[in-house]
């Protein structure tokens, strides 16, 4: 196997939200414009690194039976992390996320690798492991993204190509579960 | 690759000490960022007031005023230019919006007619109430030069002076309430 198997793989062929479909509510939620889902994917990719490379480095000091609640604290601490920085630096983007930020702690895909990878392989994998899901996860939220702010308010990262509205649908929260549904089915189709 | 076993010992010590290492490492952050954060905020406030009020040449900052009201607090932000009051920033909210919490800086003439509004925060659908921020559409500009004395501030669906937002009676009847508490906040606590 490839040694950087581990960094393609997120991107496409366990792409954690159209072949895992993991961690639905950040990305029904944040994608109603390209930049937010770009956004809410950059911070939950960072999480993803931070806590995949702590927890591979401590998985054999923490006891079997106390593992999550360590794995929650350590995660919680890099979100709270990325929840202060981007409250200094980017104000306008994390307005926009708002809550979401603060739930990446409760995202599956974050627990998910932690679980199913991290504790099990050595860390330079568990960050190659961690930056590609984080990719694959931000690839899918962009993209997502884009598709419902063009069919939606016809424009894309906030430059507008129609004037009015377009098919306002697609920006409220029936149109997200329409994009992603027809999303899957396009990758599914592309990856035979 | 065997664990540290579980015995009471070992669970309560790695947890104590990952949420210690925890704690710190968030500290550490937040004294870093404490200061870009509150700047940021100040800057945002300090902007939006620059935009609603005739130029001035005080600090509105320094001579603020707070006025609880409806469960919430508004702050009047007297804009001075040579000694005179040529304006009052109001920073208002509505609990009432499409999606929560909407901010909004209002300023006001000495005379109480409304000179320009801008949107502070709000976590509208973008495409549709987002559309309440002036660089998105002309909605705010319905109330330049209107006085709420003979200006009814609500939407015309509701008996009022005022052309919502399509799609979006919601959102534009948030707006209309925090206005209309920005101007009962002056008249209460008026710098005259």
């Amino acid at each position: 196997m490839n040694k950087f198997y581990n960094l393609t793989k997120g991107i496409l062929k366990e792409n954690p939200i159209f072949v895992i479909v993991l961690g639905m509510c950040p990305t029904l939620a944040t994608t109603s414009s390209a930049m937010n889902g770009l956004g809410m994917g950059l911070a939950t990719t960072f999480v993803l690194l931070g806590s995949n490379v702590v927890i591979s480095l401590l998985a054999r000091l923490i006891p079997d039976k106390v593992r999550i609640p360590a794995y929650i604290v350590i995660i919680a601490t890099f979100v709270t992390i990325v929840d202060l920085v981007m409250q200094a630096y980017t104000q306008a983007l994390y307005e926009k996320l708002g809550i979401f930020i603060p739930l990446i702690v409760v995202n599956c895909i974050v627990l998910g690798r932690a679980e199913a990878f991290a504790n099990k392989n050595n860390v330079f994998q568990s960050a190659l492991d961690g930056i590609g899901m984080g990719l694959g996860f931000t690839f899918a939220l962009a993209l997502l993204g884009t598709v419902r702010e063009v069919l939606g308010s016809g424009s894309v990262f906030d430059h507008k190509f129609i004037s009015g509205d377009g098919i306002i649908v697609f920006i409220l929260a029936p149109g997200a579960f329409i994009a992603l549904a027809y999303l899957i089915a396009l990758f599914n189709r592309i990856k035979k | 690759m065997a664990n540290v076993e579980s015995s009471f010992k070992n669970m309560t010590l790695s947890l104590l000490i990952i949420s210690l290492v925890a704690s710190a490492a968030l500290g550490l952050v937040h004294q870093f960022t404490n200061e870009a954060i509150v700047k940021a905020q100040m800057l945002k406030i300090n902007s939006a007031i620059e935009v609603v009020v005739p130029e001035f040449d005080n600090q509105p900052f320094e001579e603020a005023k707070t006025i609880e009201m409806d469960g919430g607090e508004l702050t009047l932000f007297p804009a001075k230019k040579d000694g005179e009051l040529v304006g009052t920033a109001v920073k208002t909210f509505s609990m009432n919006g499409f999606a929560g919490l909407i901010e909004l800086m209002v300023g006001f003439l000495p005379d109480g007619t409304i000179h320009k509004v801008a949107v502070v925060s709000h976590k509208e659908t973008p495409g549709l109430g987002d559309k309440m921020e002036p660089q998105k559409s002309n909605f705010s500009v319905q109330f330049e030069g209107k006085n709420p004395e003979n200006f009814k501030l609500s939407v015309v669906k509701d008996g009022g002076d005022v052309d919502a937002i399509t799609a979006s009676t919601i959102t534009s009847r948030a707006y209309c309430d925090a206005v209309e508490r920005a101007y009962k906040a002056l008249k209460e606590g008026g710098v005259q």
